[in-house]
């Protein structure tokens, strides 16, 4: 009954051993100054954050909201409600490949109508993720307003899809892959463009 | 008449020599034997038994012609080296009178590949209420001499005395199918560790024992002959093993399958290996092996059940039991007993002729002897295969398997039947 | 996983794996709109050879939550019912493109056979006397989320072992997910050499202060005309759950039932209707379970 399970946003890191072909694009500092300006974005962009819900996509998106709420909490004091959103079951190519592991979709508290959410993932790529993070949303309730961040925006959109805060702008050849490593999960903070071996999707 | 001459044949692996078959009879046997116009079988390497002879066979005809006919069951019984098979009477109608049981006699006749000897009925319809007319069978052109309700028990206590009784008038025998019915109801499987984990029906071992136990008690007491088919646990063994020592006219039989395969078969819910009675466990193989070199039990008899797709390509409950086995015995109990030839002679011919009544069968192949025969190449190993075989019917649970023995020719009172492993008919 | 035939094909790794997706379909249950597109374009034929509402309506339930396409296939008034052969009725279910089977039959293994002339996923609904590895998996979701774990616990399996697929399937799960187990009944209706790994008691009485989790099995009356016991009234008086039973049990303890109840027989409306039973959960748990056992066999790449 073993049979492999498959979490994009974990594979690459860990099976690519080509620190030849990689290039470090962000730092630990980056990835920190980026983050402090992400949250300093939402507080102008929102008035304040008042009626502010972050939502984390699984896996990489959660640990960066948890972080842009502490920046939140530690420029301005106010307490913006944090969940994690686990997109498989939306998931448009599942017949594509072997089973995924689920994983916890948490609503945050207070839930999220009326308020406006904030997305959050790692590597913005062809959109197809957030399509099914906004499908899996508008299940949980209906927001009075969706918004996006992300850390990377690596291009090559096959939807017709746009962050509102955008980290870094990575220019890169659909060949590549852009691996994000966070503390919480991988050890450290970085971000890599490798030069890959298939057409990976994000 | 055809003359054969065999060349450089090894009697119960012995010497080569050769044989002359000549008027249904060995005509003459020797080194450098000549015979003008003979047909010439080069034997070389080949192991000269006598023909087998086959107490259990199910010919399914009348009433399943879909499944086994006279005909394609005597093909596949010359194949396997039998020269006589005996066919139970559970057909449809039963062969519970004269009539039917010389219907099988005649078809056996006109396929001419090996001598087909019907058993009749101990009850009406197998129904194991009222005696059929056993006598008027014994009479018949059929000759029956075993009877045997075999599907069925003869359960009732008092049913199976006179029965045991009333056959000694013509020097009968009563074929039992060990199992007391009230024990077994709905029963699938050997009841064990294996049928509480797939939750199959249990077929307890004490069902088939305690008959046993009861019917060599019986016998003993009416100084009667009881043979007990298809054994097929460690405890049968032991009873008979004691009632013989204790002078019971008792003879048993097992069959191949329950020399070789075990409970453990049924895990694949196969109903291939659904059998009555069951597989059961390594410790009983074990036993029945040691109690067939020992001699407690007598013989080995196919048991061959063919049955129509429909019956085994189905859920296990809903299948019919039973399998396949006159071209597979003589590879599975030289797979088991390894090449002793002359206990395999005795086993599979010699002893099951004598308790059948057949004069003509069983014979020591010297001069003189009916010229049934059959050359096995004892180095020959082959594959089964389901559809490669002779029967109408595909349901062999040997499939797949290497089995060692290719019988290569058989001959009917010395006209060959197979010829290079090919029916000649 | 291809097939969901028996609890005995899950390693601890998959069965835990399942009661953690459960989790989360039990929250998507939870909410306003109870629907996740993961299994749309999918076909789950309901293939049941023994009236059993209950599960078909769970399995229904389930497979409509993830937006499979549902053929309900009975028995009774079908090609079935004329004697169509289980073997041809694979065909057609073949024909017809099913991407699973759910099938509940009367035979044991029946299950297994219909998993050699499919190409599709098998999920044994219950088959004969064998198993029912969904009603194994509800359960165990149950314990875990009343009593937090599973291992180390220990659960008196309560009645007609011998004829029980619920019991089986429970033995063998839980025997992976290091629960500890005991069999209580009468000796009758207890196969003894089931497996070592699990105990045997003819006590219940000894059995209940040790027990984190009693779980009552359904005993059909005609096992009395089958001298299984003498009668009804004895067979509760010895192993029938009632007030005075329950308190010999844990405070923490639990009582389970795979239903339908023999109120009165196995258990009185005392046990049934108390806080400590979990008979409404596990109705409900069996949805979530069985959405994430969909998931497993039709949720990637066929």
């Amino acid at each position: 009954m073993a049979r492999p399970m498959t979490d994009e946003s974990s594979d690459p890191a860990q099976q690519v051993p080509a620190q030849a072909l990689s290039k470090i694009v962000l730092t630990a500092a980056d990835v920190q100054r980026v983050v402090d300006r992400i949250a300093h974005q939402i507080l102008e962009k929102t008035q304040g954050a008042g009626d502010v819900v972050l939502l984390g996509i699984a896996t990489r998106g959660v640990p960066i909201a948890r972080r842009l709420a502490e920046r939140i909490r530690a420029f301005e004091g106010r307490e913006v409600p944090v969940g994690t959103l686990d997109i498989t079951l939306y998931r448009d190519d599942l017949r594509r490949n072997s089973i995924r592991a689920v994983g916890r979709t948490e609503e945050p508290p207070g839930g999220v109508d009326g308020r406006r959410v904030v997305l959050v993932d790692d590597v913005l790529f062809s959109g197809r993720t957030i399509r099914a993070a906004l499908d899996a949303l508008s299940d949980l309730g209906r927001p009075a307003a969706v918004q996006l961040a992300v850390l990377v925006d690596r291009g090559h959109r096959q939807l017709p899809i746009r962050a509102d805060y955008v980290g870094k702008n990575i220019p890169t050849a659909l060949s590549e892959q852009v691996k994000v490593r966070l503390q919480e999960i991988d050890g450290s903070d970085e971000v890599v463009l490798a030069a890959g071996v298939k057409d990976k999707q994000a | 008449m055809s003359v054969v001459l065999i060349k450089g044949a090894r009697i119960l692996g012995g010497d080569p020599v050769d044989l002359v078959l000549r008027d249904g009879v060995i005509a003459e046997l020797g080194p450098g034997l000549r015979a003008d116009g003979a047909t010439v079988v080069d034997a070389d390497g080949l192991v000269a038994l006598p023909g087998l002879v086959d107490l259990h066979t199910h010919l399914r005809e009348p009433g399943r012609e879909d499944a086994e006919t006279v005909y394609t069951g005597s093909r596949a019984a010359a194949l396997g080296g039998y020269t006589a098979v005996c066919a139970m009477a559970n057909t449809s109608p039963v062969a519970d009178t004269a009539g039917v049981v010389e219907q099988v006699y005649r078809l056996g006749q006109e396929a001419g590949l090996v001598d087909v000897q019907p058993i009749g009925a101990v009850t009406i319809g197998l129904a194991g209420e009222r005696l059929a007319e056993l006598g008027a069978m014994a009479d018949s052109a059929a000759r029956v001499r075993v009877f045997s309700d075999d599907g069925h028990c003869v359960s009732d206590p008092r049913l199976m005395r006179r029965a045991l009784e009333y056959v000694k008038a013509f020097d009968g025998v009563i074929a039992q199918h060990a199992e007391e019915p009230r024990l077994t109801e709905g029963a699938q499987m050997h009841e064990g560790e294996v049928s509480a984990r797939l939750g199959l029906t249990g077929w307890p071992a004490v069902a088939e024992e305690s008959i046993i136990a009861r019917d060599v008690l019986l016998a003993e007491h009416v100084g009667a002959r009881l043979h007990v088919c298809h054994v097929s646990t460690a405890g049968s063994v032991e009873i008979i093993r004691v009632a013989k020592a204790r002078g019971v006219r008792v003879t048993a039989e097992v069959t191949p399958h329950h020399l070789l395969l075990t409970h453990t078969r049924a895990e694949s819910y196969d109903p291939v290996y659904k059998v009555n009675p069951p597989l059961r466990t390594d410790a009983d193989v074990t036993a029945l092996r040691e109690g067939l070199r020992d001699g407690t039990i007598d013989i080995v008899a196919t048991d061959h059940a063919p049955h129509a797709a429909e019956d085994k390509e189905c859920e296990w409950a809903y299948a019919r039991p039973g399998m396949l086995g006159l071209e597979t015995a003589l590879p599975i109990v030289l797979d088991v007993l390894g090449d002793q030839w002359d206990l395999i002679a005795e086993r599979m011919s010699r002893a099951p002729a004598r308790i059948a009544g057949l004069d003509n069968h069983g014979h020591d192949l010297k001069v003189g002897a009916p010229a049934n025969l059959t050359l096995i190449d004892p180095t020959a190993r082959w594959t089964v295969e389901a559809t490669g075989l002779a029967s109408l019917s595909h349901n062999t649970p040997y499939a797949g398997m290497t089995v060692p023995g290719r019988i290569v020719a058989t001959f009917l009172r010395g006209v060959p039947t197979v010829l290079d492993g090919k029916v000649q008919k | 996983m291809k097939h969901l035939l028996s609890t005995a094909d899950l390693d601890a790794a998959t069965a835990t794996e399942i009661l953690d997706i459960a989790t989360e379909m039990a929250s998507v249950s939870g909410r306003e709109i109870k629907k996740l597109p993961t299994l749309r374009g999918r076909t789950v034929v309901n293939l049941f050879y023994e009236d059993s509402t209950r599960t078909r309506i769970s399995f229904e339930a389930a497979a409509k939550r993830l937006s499979a396409d549902v053929i309900n296939f009975s028995a009774k008034g079908s090609s079935v019912a004329k004697g169509e052969s289980l073997k041809d009725t694979a065909w057609t279910l073949q024909a017809m493109g099913a991407d699973a089977v759910v099938i509940r039959h009367p035979a044991s293994g029946a299950p297994h056979r219909l998993a050699g002339w499919v190409s599709g996923s098998v999920l044994n609904a219950g088959d004969g006397t064998h198993e029912h590895p969904t009603q194994a998996l509800l359960d165990a979701y149950t314990m875990r989320a009343r009593m937090g774990r599973l291992d180390g616990l220990h659960v008196a399996i309560v009645g007609d072992v011998l004829h029980s697929r619920v019991a089986r399937s429970n033995v063998l799960l839980l025997n992976t997910l290091g629960a500890k187990v005991t069999l209580v009944g009468p000796p009758t209706l207890v196969p003894t050499d089931l497996s070592s790994a699990v105990q045997v008691s003819y006590d219940l009485d000894a059995v209940l202060p040790q027990a984190d989790v009693v779980m009552m099995l359904r005993v059909q009356r005609e096992r009395m005309t089958d001298s299984y016991f003498p009668s009804a009234r004895e067979y509760s008086r010895r192993y029938g759950l009632d007030g005075a039973r329950l308190r010999r049990m844990p405070s923490h303890g639990i009582v389970m039932h795979p239903g339908p109840m023999n109120r009165g027989m196995e258990i009185t409306p005392e046990v049934a209707d108390s806080p400590r039973s979990t008979i409404v959960e596990q109705v409900t748990n069996g949805v979530s379970v069985r959405m994430a056992c969909l998931y497993l066999l039709l949720g990637g790449r066929s």
